[in-house]
Formats: C-alpha cells, sequence, structure tokens
C-alpha cells in the first residue's frame, strides 16, 4: 500500500504529534490556569504571547525558532554546548516547532474548560475540608477532563498538519523532519509524485477522521464520568 | 456558642451585625433577599472577608481583625448547605458523602450509617447527582456537610429551590437532624413558615443590620420587625400546645398561657407544642363582648401599649394573661374607641385567619419518618 518512504513519514508525524502534544499539554494546563484564575500586573503581554503563534506566519514562528533554537541561536548555543541537544534537522526540533504552533489551541481549549467549572463547586469542597490542591485535584481537574482532552486532540490535530514553522525550522529531511504535509509537499516536486501525494492524503484524512472519532469516544465516556451526561 | 460581629463592605451594600447564638438549635437569620443573610453566613464559612470585627466559634476564632486571624475556609469546621446543593456530579452520592468525611480533622461524632438512615439516603448511595430530583440532592447535601463532622451547620435556604410538596418532605428531616445530631445550625431563611417550624432563635434582618434578635415567639412578635416582614405580616406568635381536635368540624383547640385559640384543624397530636400565628392585621378591637358574629375567637383581654405606624395605622397590643396580642387598627378607630391603655377590650380573632401549620418544635418521635421521602 505505502512505500517505505511513505510509512517512514507517517511514523515520524505520529511520533512527532504524540510527544509535541505529551510536552506542551501540561504547559499548556499550566498557563491556562494562570490566565483563567490568577491577575497581575502584565497579565496581557502573557496574554498576547501565549496567542502570537497562532496569528503570526507559520513561517515567521519558525524562523522566530530558528533565531532562537538554532545551532548559533540565542538559546540554541548553549543547548548544544551543555547539553548536547540539536534541534536544527532532527524530530526533536521538529517536535518543538509542532509543539509550538499548537501551544495556543491547547491553552484556549484548556482554558474555556477551566473557565466552564462551577467555582462553587469548589468552594462546597473546601467547606467539606479540602485544601486548595485537595480542591484542584479533585473536583476541578476531573471537571476539566473533556476540555484537556479537546485541547490534546487539537494538538495532535495541529501537530499533525504543521507545516510552515517545521519547513522553516528544522528543513525537510526524511526520517527526520519529513512529517506526512512536507512528505506530500516534496511529492508534488518529483515528476511522478502524484501517486504517492495522493496515497499521503488519504493516511492524513483517514488519521484526522480516527483521531475525531476517537475523541468524541473519549469525550463521551468523560462526559458521562463527570455527570454531564 | 456562635459569637459574631462584623463588618462587611461592598460596592452599594454595607453590611453591619452582630449578634450571638446558642450552641446548639436552630437559629434562623430572617429576612427579606438583599438583607445581608446569606452575606453573614458566607463571612461565617470564610467564603466572605469582613473589613473588620470578629466571628468566634465555640471559643474558636474564626476570624478577627484585630488579632488579624483569618482561619481557612478547609479548617473552620462548618458544613455548609447551598440553596443548590453544589453536589459533585463526577462522584456517586456515597462518594459525596464521604468527601468531607475522610477530610475530617476531629474524630468522628457522625457516622456514616445514623446520617444515611436518618436522611433516608441508603436507595440513593450507588446514584449519581445528575439523577436525583431536587429534594433528593438536598438531603445528600445536607448528609455531606454533616458527614464532614461539623462545628456548625450553614444553611443558606435549603429549601428554597424546591416546591411545596418537597418542602414538607424535607422539613421533618431537618427537624430530626435538630434533635438528633446535636449539631448548632445557623438557618437562612425568608420564609416565616420555615422559621416558626425550625428555629428556637432568630436574627431578623433588614438592609444589613440586625433589628431584632431573640427567641423566635418573642421577636416575631414585636411590632418593630416591620421593616424584615412587611405590614401585612406584622402578628403575634402564641406558643400554646394542642388541647383537643374536633374533627367532626375540622378544628383544633390550641391553648396559650392566658387563653385558648380555636383554629383550622392542626396536623399534631393533643398535647404537642404548636405555634400559633396571629397577623395583627386579622385581629379587630371591640368594648363589648360582640354576641351575634361569626367570630369565633373572643378574648378579653387589657390594652398594654399603643404605638404609631406610618399611615393610618396603630399597633395596639393587648394583653390576655401573662400572653401578649398585637391588634393592627387605624388611627381613626383608635380615637372613636378613645383606647388608652389599661381598658378593658374583646380581642377578636377569625379561626380562618389564624396560621399553626408551621408548628412542630420538637417532633414527635415517628419512626416512620425516616421511611418517607
Amino acid at each position: 500500500m505505502l512505500t517505505p518512504e511513505e510509512w517512514t513519514a507517517v511514523a515520524l508525524s505520529l511520533r512527532v504529534a504524540f510527544w509535541a502534544t505529551f510536552w506542551s499539554l501540561p504547559a499548556a494546563l499550566a498557563v491556562a490556569l494562570v490566565l483563567a484564575r490568577t491577575s497581575f500586573p502584565g497579565k496581557g503581554l502573557l496574554d498576547g504571547l501565549v496567542y502570537l503563534p497562532l496569528v503570526l506566519p507559520k513561517v515567521v514562528v519558525g524562523y522566530l525558532l530558528l533565531v532562537m533554537l538554532g545551532a548559533r541561536g540565542l538559546i540554541g548555543q548553549y543547548l548544544d554546548a551543555w547539553f548536547g541537544i540539536r534541534l536544527i534537522f532532527t524530530t526533536a526540533g521538529a517536535t518543538v516547532a509542532a509543539a509550538v504552533v499548537s501551544f495556543p489551541l491547547t491553552v484556549n481549549a484548556i482554558r474555556l474548560a477551566l473557565e466552564a467549572v462551577d467555582r462553587g463547586l469548589e468552594t462546597a469542597a473546601r467547606t467539606l475540608g479540602a485544601g486548595r490542591l485537595d480542591v484542584f485535584l479533585t473536583i476541578t481537574l476531573p471537571l476539566m477532563l473533556p476540555g484537556i482532552l479537546s485541547g490534546a486532540l487539537l494538538a495532535i490535530a495541529s501537530a499533525l498538519g504543521e507545516f510552515g514553522a517545521t519547513i522553516t525550522f528544522v528543513s525537510n529531511v526524511e526520517g527526520q523532519t519529513r512529517t506526512i504535509p512536507l512528505a506530500i509537499y516534496s511529492a508534488t516536486h518529483m515528476p511522478d509524485g502524484d501517486a504517492m501525494a495522493l496515497r499521503l492524503t488519504v493516511v492524513s484524512i483517514v488519521l484526522a477522521f480516527g483521531a475525531l472519532l476517537l475523541a468524541n469516544l473519549a469525550d463521551r465516556r468523560i462526559r458521562r464520568l463527570v455527570g454531564r451526561a | 456558642m456562635i459569637e459574631v460581629d462584623i463588618r462587611i463592605a461592598r460596592p452599594g451594600f454595607t453590611l453591619e451585625a452582630a449578634f450571638s447564638a446558642p450552641p446548639a438549635g436552630i437559629t434562623a437569620l430572617f429576612g427579606r433577599s438583599g438583607a445581608g443573610k446569606t452575606t453573614i453566613i458566607q463571612a461565617v464559612a470564610g467564603v466572605v472577608r469582613p473589613v473588620r470585627g470578629r466571628i468566634v466559634v465555640d471559643g474558636t476564632a474564626y476570624f478577627d481583625a484585630d488579632r488579624h486571624i483569618d482561619l481557612p475556609v478547609e479548617r473552620r469546621r462548618v458544613g455548609y448547605v447551598f440553596q443548590d446543593a453544589r453536589l459533585f456530579p463526577h462522584m456517586s452520592v456515597e462518594r459525596n458523602l464521604r468527601y468531607g468525611e475522610r477530610r475530617a480533622r476531629v474524630a468522628p461524632f457522625i457516622g456514616f450509617d445514623p446520617v444515611v438512615d436518618l436522611l433516608g439516603l441508603r436507595a440513593l448511595l450507588g446514584r449519581r447527582p445528575h439523577t436525583l430530583s431536587g429534594g433528593e440532592r438536598q438531603r445528600v447535601a445536607i448528609g455531606r456537610a454533616l458527614l464532614a463532622q461539623p462545628r456548625l451547620l450553614l444553611m443558606d435556604e435549603p429549601l428554597a429551590a424546591l416546591d411545596e410538596a418537597r418542602k414538607l418532605d424535607i422539613l421533618p428531616y431537618i427537624e430530626r437532624l435538630r434533635d438528633v445530631m446535636g449539631v448548632p445550625v445557623l438557618y437562612v431563611s425568608h420564609s416565616i413558615d420555615e422559621v416558626l417550624r425550625l428555629s428556637d432563635r432568630v436574627v431578623a434582618l433588614a438592609a444589613g443590620r440586625v433589628v431584632a434578635a431573640g427567641p423566635v415567639a418573642e421577636v416575631m412578635s414585636r411590632p418593630d420587625i416591620l421593616p424584615v416582614v412587611g405590614r401585612f405580616d406584622l402578628g403575634t406568635i402564641l406558643e400554646s400546645v394542642v388541647v383537643a381536635h374536633d374533627a367532626a368540624y375540622g378544628l383544633s383547640t390550641l391553648g396559650f398561657p392566658g387563653g385558648e385559640l380555636r383554629v383550622p384543624l392542626v396536623d399534631v397530636p393533643v398535647g404537642a407544642p404548636t405555634r400559633a400565628r396571629v397577623r395583627s392585621r386579622d385581629v379587630a378591637l371591640a368594648l363589648q363582648r360582640p354576641e351575634g358574629v361569626s367570630v369565633t375567637n373572643r378574648l378579653p383581654a387589657v390594652v398594654s401599649g399603643i404605638r404609631a405606624m406610618e399611615g393610618a395605622y396603630v399597633d395596639v397590643e393587648v394583653a390576655i394573661g401573662p400572653s401578649a396580642l398585637h391588634a393592627m387598627v387605624t388611627r381613626e378607630s383608635l380615637d372613636r374607641l378613645a383606647l388608652r391603655p389599661g381598658m378593658p377590650v374583646w380581642a377578636l380573632v377569625k379561626t380562618v385567619a389564624v396560621d399553626s401549620r408551621g408548628a412542630s418544635l420538637s417532633p414527635p418521635d415517628d419512626p416512620g419518618l425516616i421511611a418517607q421521602g
């Protein structure tokens, strides 16, 4: 069905999407908490910064990543010198690009979920003897689960589809950074790449659809679990 | 002992309230909406912070502005029953009930099984909150608050969201809780019936101020709680006892110190204590004992006080033996009858005007109550 080269791209896409989501989810949860529940001077700035990757051209995001995290970038040179971490041309770099681009979507989904949690329930839990952390873990977090799930789905979907930032930041290296969108892009530049582009397009659709179905299923189960059904 | 002396400032609303409540029984915080009742129990719970003052419960300072004490909500050991139940939707009834129990900071003195039996929750334990009726939810919320082993139970109009039939279902449970559990209760209500039926003491509030506080019959009989109840609901509460039932006519006779009242049939056995409420506007005064009128209750009395009210009305207090009864008459009638303190009069009370359904001080020990609901 698929050529080895295409399988590589598919497997890479899944890996990148999984890890990008895995790392960005806790950070997104923390940022959403700060944005939804605290107020401090400069909060507007943080708010803007978080949503910046959403409104900037993805190529600009990729270029900024290159400038900061590239081999001689502001942060990148120390990453290499101190930890031996190289992001350029690597899967780790592709994962970073996907995570950064999907971050605002994830934060937004989680933030909406957080704002939908009835604070009266949290107050009730506190009158029953639960401290703040206890309340968060036993009341707030479980009630946010549907939102966290939809945030994760958005992150996976956007990571699977990430193109501009990835190609600008970590280029188009087979087996390292050539995810499905990049492979399709490459295929369209090859004289006989139409079939490959088409096959990968089908794979994209199947993946996207599968993710949606899975999310739908999980969402219904979670909603029943948190008593909203 | 519960001592509250606080000032809370909000845009457009200032609450300045001081009162104390005994360490047992139900103390009602009574007033119209916006009077500050809920704000007070929120401050007791620690959800709202006063700008100054103190809140002390059983010698423990919950809040003391001068000493910079502000105990966190979770360490106050208050069981809070909210108007909207606030059950945790992602937990079963049993897990809701156990939530506070597991987190109790003291050796449990209120057990799971007694609470489940008291509130009739056995059959609901495995259910989820969204499958419960409003009345069931409120019962679970009461149980959950009790199982947190509270020093004090705060109930914020727990019946307000329920229809009349559901209210009547829940009232016996609250009465049993009062009689069995030994936890003092601050009970917020705007309903005279609820206050008369459930509480021992009342703090009457209007516009963020305490208008009167004390035993229910005493406070609710005072003419100066006018801003709390309004002119039409001013009246006298007579602590009385059922003397006899007359099933044929559907009437009961209540005895109170100094006299008797014929009232519509009361749903408690003979000998049971009952609070009869006679609205001042339903009491007429006569200089002679009137004959040939339909009014059944004609009570010999002596005018003991006259108090001008706004507009055309006057509050006349008459003594019937050791009891006092208030009549609202017009200034014109006052002048026409030339009423003055010390004058003997007849107080006339229509039987149908006496409200004695909201009255059950210590309910008869009826195990059937548990099975209801």
